[in-house]
């Protein structure tokens, strides 16, 4: 034995797991056809479901007649919403003032009001013969006439949906800061623009699904969901159909996309479950792709009317927006109608300085699907229209758009900046985004090449998409205003079982956001063990006593907060135990890739050492010392951290056939400390492909009766790799955010920039035309009539 | 509707199962077989999550009828590689992080075996449209090209 004492192996080999290229837990097997989705789960004596859905989208139900698919070979039962007195109703009330919540049940009773809502389910031995026999039911539909265009929705004249929703208006919200009608009136600079995007689908790739399986003896209900927000889902199914959660797991197994779209109840949730009771059987039911676009929730259609006013140096003064929301048939639970419109106006300012701002909003019902969570949430659409405004101002002026950008972001020493709608942005690199991008674009070299392009038939052109959006939102804020729960907290459990091995456990639930990767990593390095030595359990409700899901950016900073704050508890009670047996002050503990030592002393041991004599081996640490190596700890980061990003797009329009394609695009974004860098890149690209969709291919075309025209993926388009260039990600860390990471959400940006950047560059490379973008996602199509109508004006 | 007996070879293990003869393939293979590695994603043949080699080249299980697999030789992710064994498409897939949810990644997979056997694929433009069948949702497939750029340099001997 030798005196050199031991390296300080926490400065020396103690491994940095954050920030990381970690490769993924979860590949093996995803990767080999392992993975296991709620569709891929089977069981005996397991039943089948198909849905009968509303062909009409608004109509009174005179009968349904569900004799002879009752007599349909391989038919177990058939229910209408009079077969089931208890069936329950989905509602998602709101604390908001005037704010009218509409009743949706499980299954239409009276009245469907859209096309695909569910009026009957047949329960047969498989789904083939389940689908034959929901042919046979006879729905007898009266029509009720239907206003699914959101504006005449508003009008006197509209047809009302429900009776409690006068006017179909669900919801009105205001804010206002200073006076932003007096300042447009008399400022020297105004533009104006009414905006639209149009409806579209989530998309996940997998449909939702759900399996339902009743232990009659054991009377345990367990429902296994492609949902991203368990935790919600069991909450809400056991209020509504009675059941104590000790007795009703709800389990989100591997699940294959949701962009929002699985992030709300839905009625076949509560059908699946409700009939595992009664029938005493295992339920299936997967849904189709056309019943995904039919029922799913759907993403905003909404149009803004505002306006920009801005001095001789292009200073921002004031913003007016009238918004009105198309929220679909329902308020979508538990996430009300405000969700998504109101966030819209609460968003509009972004990370500009404008003294001045009023915003109204409007929600309307007209007979569509919900519309729910998608991907940016409100961000998109604000995002959009501003970022319009500030191009259309910068060209009013003749100053490039980096430029105006520049003299009206919020400046590094303003933060904390509250803008007119009340959102308060802490530091995050505003200026610095804009900047990376702007040097690595060269807007000079590119007026060269656009201006040479069009003189050979090709139109480029050039936008920038920049914004802050509030990501990991604390319990302070609420998502939507009125919201019947608050989702601001997370709770973690890790432990250190008896054969030294980690587990920690979230409420959390992936469906592609690689959090039992970047969670181990977390752990790991706060605990001083290897990240393939962790397990992460999640996207169960059986694990922990609360916890509602993933969604809204909210794992890496709400999930890897309680991460964080769980561990260090836990590595107090690893020191404790270790300083016991070493004879030492607890503080001098120190661990590192699996062991646990003292600097500069012989004191070595690993963590399975540690185990056995806190567990196993009486005889090594005394009764008070052999506390169970385990913690739990909640985190609630109270507000939120703040993102920014720049995204710029370039585009190359053919002058013949005006397709439109999409060059080269650029994120510059600051999201704080990365976890993984392959992740952030991976959400990033993802999220920017969903946003090129949004921007020109996807449309969920609606005609004025409310029949859905593009309902399947041969007429829903969204990107495939042919029509998506190079992908470029820069990464500023400005100053940390406050919380115990330094993590900032970024999962949802992608969707929240490119539409904007993308519309931006189209305007720029017609700008010539006189024309510019109002709507997404704008197509040759679409082009082509703007250039039309601009022709038979002059 | 009488079920038929249907013999074929699944990742070279000759199996029989029985099935109504229009029972899609994709079905077939997932309720029968009990190989629900091939994903389906649309029934339409669109999005390219429940491909498969057929006889060596790539099909939309959900365009089959499970009679159509009589006597054929059909290869499935399940026959590419296991966890603990992972085929270098698989590899390259993990440490490209061309996957995220996985849902579609079988798809990708089956169709990514076949272009690197068939196509010549010079440029990454060429990639993107040997995969334009597929469809993820995810990726954004930035890192499933760069995963099969790997591979494509790997195969012609050329150092990135």
């Amino acid at each position: 034995m030798t005196d050199t004492p031991r390296p300080d192996r926490a400065q020396t080999i103690r491994p940095k797991y954050i920030g990381k290229k970690v490769e993924r837990f979860e590949d093996p097997r995803l990767l080999t056809g392992r993975g296991r989705y709620s569709a891929d789960i089977k069981a005996d004596r397991m039943v089948h479901l198909a849905f009968v859905r509303s062909d009409q989208a608004h109509a009174r139900i005179v009968s349904v007649d569900t004799s002879d698919a009752a007599e349909a070979p391989g038919v177990i039962a058939v229910y209408t919403a009079a077969d089931l007195p208890e069936l329950p109703e989905l509602s998602a009330p709101s604390a908001m003032k005037d704010y009218h919540a509409t009743v949706c049940p499980a299954l239409a009773r009276d009245t469907v009001r859209h096309v695909g809502e569910a009026v009957a389910v047949v329960v047969a031995q498989d789904r083939y013969l389940a689908e034959d026999a929901a042919a046979l039911v006879m729905v007898d539909l009266e029509p009720l006439g239907a206003t699914a265009d959101p504006v005449a929705a508003l009008k006197p004249d509209a047809v009302p949906l429900h009776d409690n929703v006068p006017g179909n208006k669900v919801l009105e919200r205001s804010f206002a800061t200073g006076d932003a009608p007096g300042e447009i009136a008399k400022a020297a600079h105004t533009v104006s623009g009414r905006f639209r995007m149009r409806r579209k689908s989530p998309l996940a790739m997998e449909t939702r699904s759900y399996v339902a399986q009743y232990d009659t003896g054991r009377d345990q209900l367990v429902l296994h969901t492609s949902s991203n927000i368990p935790g919600i889902v069991r909450d809400e199914l056991a209020r509504l159909l009675h059941l104590p959660g000790n007795r009703f797991q709800v389990v989100s197994p591997d699940v294959g996309g949701s962009f929002g779209g699985k992030g709300s109840v839905y009625p076949e949730e509560i059908i699946v479950v409700m009939l595992a009771r009664e029938l005493e059987r295992p339920v299936k039911f997967v849904s189709d792709r056309l019943e995904d676009l039919t029922s799913t929730s759907q993403a905003f259609d909404e149009i803004i009317e505002a306006t920009l006013a801005f001095d001789e140096d292009g200073i921002f003064i004031a913003l007016d927006a009238e918004v009105i929301g198309d929220i679909g048939a329902y308020s979508i639970v538990p996430w009300t109608a405000a969700l998504e419109p109101v966030q819209v106006v609460s968003f509009l300012p972004g990370p500009y300085r404008t003294p001045h701002y009023r915003g109204r909003v409007r929600g309307v019902c007209t007979p569509k699907p919900p519309t729910g969570p998608y991907r940016g949430v409100g961000r998109p659409m604000a995002v959009f229209a501003m970022e319009r405004l500030v191009d259309l101002a910068a060209a009013k002026l003749g100053v490039e758009p980096d430029e105006i950008r520049r003299r009206n972001l919020v400046r590094p020493e303003e933060f904390p900046f509250r803008i007119g709608s009340g959102i308060r942005w802490d530091r995050s690199g505003f200026l610095e985004c804009l900047e990376n991008a702007v040097a690595a674009v060269d807007v000079a070299s590119f007026r060269k090449r656009q201006t040479e392009a069009r003189e050979n038939g090709k139109w480029l052109g050039l936008g920038f998409g920049t914004y802050a959006e509030l990501t990991g939102i604390g319990s302070r804020i609420a998502v939507a205003p009125g919201m019947p729960i608050n989702t601001g907290t997370e709770t973690a459990a890790v432990r250190v079982d008896s054969t030294g091995a980690v587990t920690a456990t979230f409420a959390t639930a992936s469906h592609g956001q690689s959090l039992e990767t970047t969670l181990a990593q977390i752990v790991a390095e706060e605990l001083g063990v290897r990240p393939q030595d962790v397990t992460i359990k999640q996207g169960d409700t059986s694990l922990t006593p609360h916890g509602t899901g993933t969604y809204a950016s909210r794992s890496a900073v709400i999930g890897g907060g309680a991460a964080i704050v769980s561990t260090r508890a836990l590595l107090k009670k690893v020191q404790a135990a270790a300083g016991v047996l070493f004879d030492v002050e607890p503080d001098t503990v120190e661990t590192g890739d699996g062991e646990i030592f003292v600097p500069g002393t012989n004191h070595h041991i690993t963590f399975g050492d540690l185990a056995r004599a806190v567990y196993s081996d009486m005889k090594a640490l005394p009764l008070e010392a052999r506390k169970p190596l385990e913690a739990q700890e909640a985190f609630d980061p109270w507000l939120g951290t703040t993102t920014a990003a720049t995204h710029v797009a370039e585009v190359e329009i053919d002058a013949e056939t005006l397709e439109i394609r999409i060059t080269r695009f650029l994120v510059a974004e600051d999201c704080g400390r990365m976890i993984n860098p392959l992740v952030v890149d991976g959400q990033v690209h993802g999220g920017v492909v969903q946003g090129i969709g949004a921007a020109i291919l996807e449309e969920l075309h609606y005609d004025e009766t409310g029949q859905l025209l593009s309902a399947t993926l041969a007429d829903y388009l969204i990107p495939t790799a042919a029509e998506v260039p190079t992908l470029e990600v820069n990464h500023i860390e400005t100053e940390l955010p406050d919380n115990p990471g330094g993590f900032r959400g970024m999962g949802e940006g992608g969707t929240i920039g490119a539409p904007a950047a993308i519309a931006n560059a189209i305007s720029d490379a017609v700008a010539h035309l006189g024309i510019g973008v109002e709507e997404l996602p704008m197509t040759p199509n679409k082009l082509f009539r703007l250039i039309a109508e601009r022709q038979e004006k002059e | 509707m009488t079920k038929i007996d249907i013999t074929l070879t699944v990742n070279g293990e000759e199996m029989t199962g029985r099935a109504e003869p229009r029972m899609l393939a994709s079905d077939f293979l997932r309720e029968v077989l009990g190989l629900t590695g091939t994903h389906v994603g649309c029934e339409q043949g669109v999005c390219g999550a429940c491909t498969i080699r057929l006889n060596g080249a790539t099909a939309r299980s959900c365009l089959l009828f499970a009679g159509q697999l009589e006597g054929a030789d059909v290869t499935t992710v399940e026959g590419l590689g296991s966890p603990r064994k992972m085929h270098r498409i698989q590899e390259a897939f993990r440490r490209h992080h061309a996957l995220q949810c996985g849902f579609c990644t079988p798809g990708f997979l089956m169709t990514v075996a076949e272009i690197l056997e068939t196509e010549e694929l010079r440029t990454d433009g060429d990639i993107r449209d040997a995969l334009s069948g597929n469809l993820c949702r995810c990726t954004g497939y930035e890192h499933i090209v760069r995963a099969v750029r790997e591979l494509v340099n790997e195969r012609d001997g050329v150092t990135a």
